[in-house]
């Protein structure tokens, strides 16, 4: 939590930005209605609230959906939506598996993928 | 107040269809389409009053179609949400003829994407939170719902495969359809992937083409060339742009405009006679199935097994080959709706659903996000 949770000046998206360049990853839970949600926003999209916080998620999470897209002369990589356990859901990929054997209900976990962009992407959870 | 029945559908009309060539413009394939339309309902260019268009190329797109045509609207609506919109234009038409906004409307849409060199989309600045793990859209967003509805339902690739053929065959008995030779179900299974689970052969074809449709009030509809098609019942509904906004993968907002749709209606999907559903994608008509009461939840897969809506079948759906196997102009909507006024027409040949009264018309628009469904009758339906 600390500094970051408390940040209600600048835009979502450049909180967002700075949660993911310490390691972490940022989510908004609603002060009045209690929803976790994402993607960040200025307003609670389920009650309409202003009274928002920002969270640190544990980044532990359930692939909900996932494809494997192909382009010619390169291997197929996936594109999942999953679901964290705060309750929030969000696109993103599975790291460090071919494409086409990621499968919904697999437990991951998240990183971040540093580059250019600090880019939110998961890997499997350790059974 | 309701407005059911209190318009009905005069004219309809196709531009060229499939790869019109160099050089032509989407204006120009609407000025085609509209000039057929007119001439279809009887109504002369100075009649109409009320213009509707939604635009991948023009920002302004009834300011564009306005000019072009030399129509100068006393009423004007550019609702753009994707494939759907032109199902939309048809509700809002109803609504501003009901109001004495207008009184002939016209509802007009074309796209010159394949002569381009190929899929022309939305272009919409890149979503921050979607954009870097670079899925395919459209296609991409749809195999996530695709492998959800697989996930939980058992749903397998042979029932995909089964909408494809299935449209394959009515698009065989259609003269105007793009693609029309054999098509089984070990075609489709063999082509190309695109973005798992869905082929090549699950998604549209990429085409030109375009349509224009006429509204008014059936006072002036009697003295008009065809016999009138009323707009019974329609509903729109969204609830998410984003598919990773999308509540459950396997809902559409569909289950909200369909009833909307019957409730103004007065009928139900065992009325309907036809039924147009938005074939972006082999997955978008087991999930309109389910979603308008075709069948229960989860058992749209099996609903499409063993030729059940193809030519012969239980249910008469995407009559015209659909966005899989006619034409597909980037959106699709507004073609669906002329082959559902087509067929209650009367007007169908080969594919001609005996009897047709009730057409149900449901348009798709974004990654399932925007969901509008009609219902339209003959004057026989009370």
């Amino acid at each position: 939590m600390g500094e970051l949770s408390q940040d209600v000046t600048s835009a979502p998206a450049i909180t967002f930005r700075r949660y993911l360049e310490n390691g972490k990853l940022g989510y908004q839970h609603c002060a009045d209605c209690s929803a976790a949600f994402f993607y960040p926003r200025v307003l609670c999209p389920v009650c309409g609230s202003g009274a928002l916080e920002w969270r640190e998620s544990a980044g532990r999470g359930t692939v909900y959906a996932t494809t494997a897209v192909h382009s010619r002369n390169r291997d197929p990589r996936n594109v999942v939506l999953v679901d964290l356990d705060e309750g929030f859901r969000m696109m993103s990929q599975v790291e460090g598996v071919p494409a086409e054997e990621v499968e919904i209900g697999t437990r991951v976990r998240f990183e971040v993928r540093q580059g250019d962009e600090p880019v939110a992407v998961f890997v499997r959870e350790r059974s | 107040m309701s407005i059911r029945g209190k318009t009905a559908i005069v004219g309809v009309a196709e531009s060229d269809l499939g790869e019109v060539g160099p050089g032509f413009t989407p204006l120009d394939l609407i000025g085609q389409a509209t000039n057929r339309a007119l001439a279809d309902a009887g109504l002369e260019k100075g009649d109409v009053d009320g213009l509707f268009s939604a635009s991948v190329y023009y920002q302004m797109p009834t300011l564009s179609v306005g000019e072009y045509l030399g129509i100068r609207p006393r009423y004007s609506d550019a609702t753009m949400m994707g494939g759907s919109s032109f199902v939309s234009h048809l509700l809002h038409a109803a609504s501003a003829i009901e109001a004495g906004l207008c009184e002939v409307a016209l509802i007009t849409y074309a796209s010159t994407q394949l002569s381009e060199g190929g899929f022309r989309g939305v272009s919409d600045p890149p979503d921050l939170y979607e954009t870097p793990y670079r899925p395919r859209y459209p296609v991409s967003m749809y195999a996530l719902a695709a492998s959800r509805h697989m996930y939980e339902y058992g749903t397998t690739r042979e029932q995909l495969a089964q909408v494809a053929v299935a449209a394959r065959e009515w698009a065989k008995l259609n003269p105007k359809a793009f693609m029309r030779d054999d098509l089984t179900i070990e075609d489709v299974l063999a082509s190309r992937m695109v973005s798992s689970p869905l082929s090549i052969l699950d998604c549209c074809l990429v085409t030109d083409g375009g349509g224009a449709l006429l509204v008014t009030s059936p006072e002036r509809a009697k003295d008009l060339r065809r016999p009138p098609v009323y707009l019974l019942g329609a509903g729109e509904a969204h609830w998410h742009r984003n598919i990773s906004q999308m509540p459950d993968l396997t809902v559409t907002a569909a289950a909200d405009s369909g009833r909307r749709a019957y409730e103004m209606a007065g009928v139900g999907p065992e009325d309907a006679d036809v039924a147009m559903l938005y074939d972006a994608f082999t997955i978008n008509p087991i999930l309109f199935l389910e979603d308008l009461g075709f069948c229960e939840k989860g058992e749209g897969g099996a609903f499409v097994e063993g030729g059940r809506i193809a030519p012969g079948g239980e249910l008469a759906v995407n009559t015209n080959g659909g966005g899989l196997s006619y034409n597909h102009p980037g959106m699709y909507g507004l073609l669906l709706l002329i082959e559902a006024v087509r067929q209650l027409r009367g007007e169908c040949g080969e594919r001609q659903v005996e009897d047709a009264c009730v057409a149900l018309a449901h348009g798709n628009g974004g990654v399932l996000s925007s969901q509008v469904t009609a219902v339209l009758g003959t004057e026989s339906v009370p």
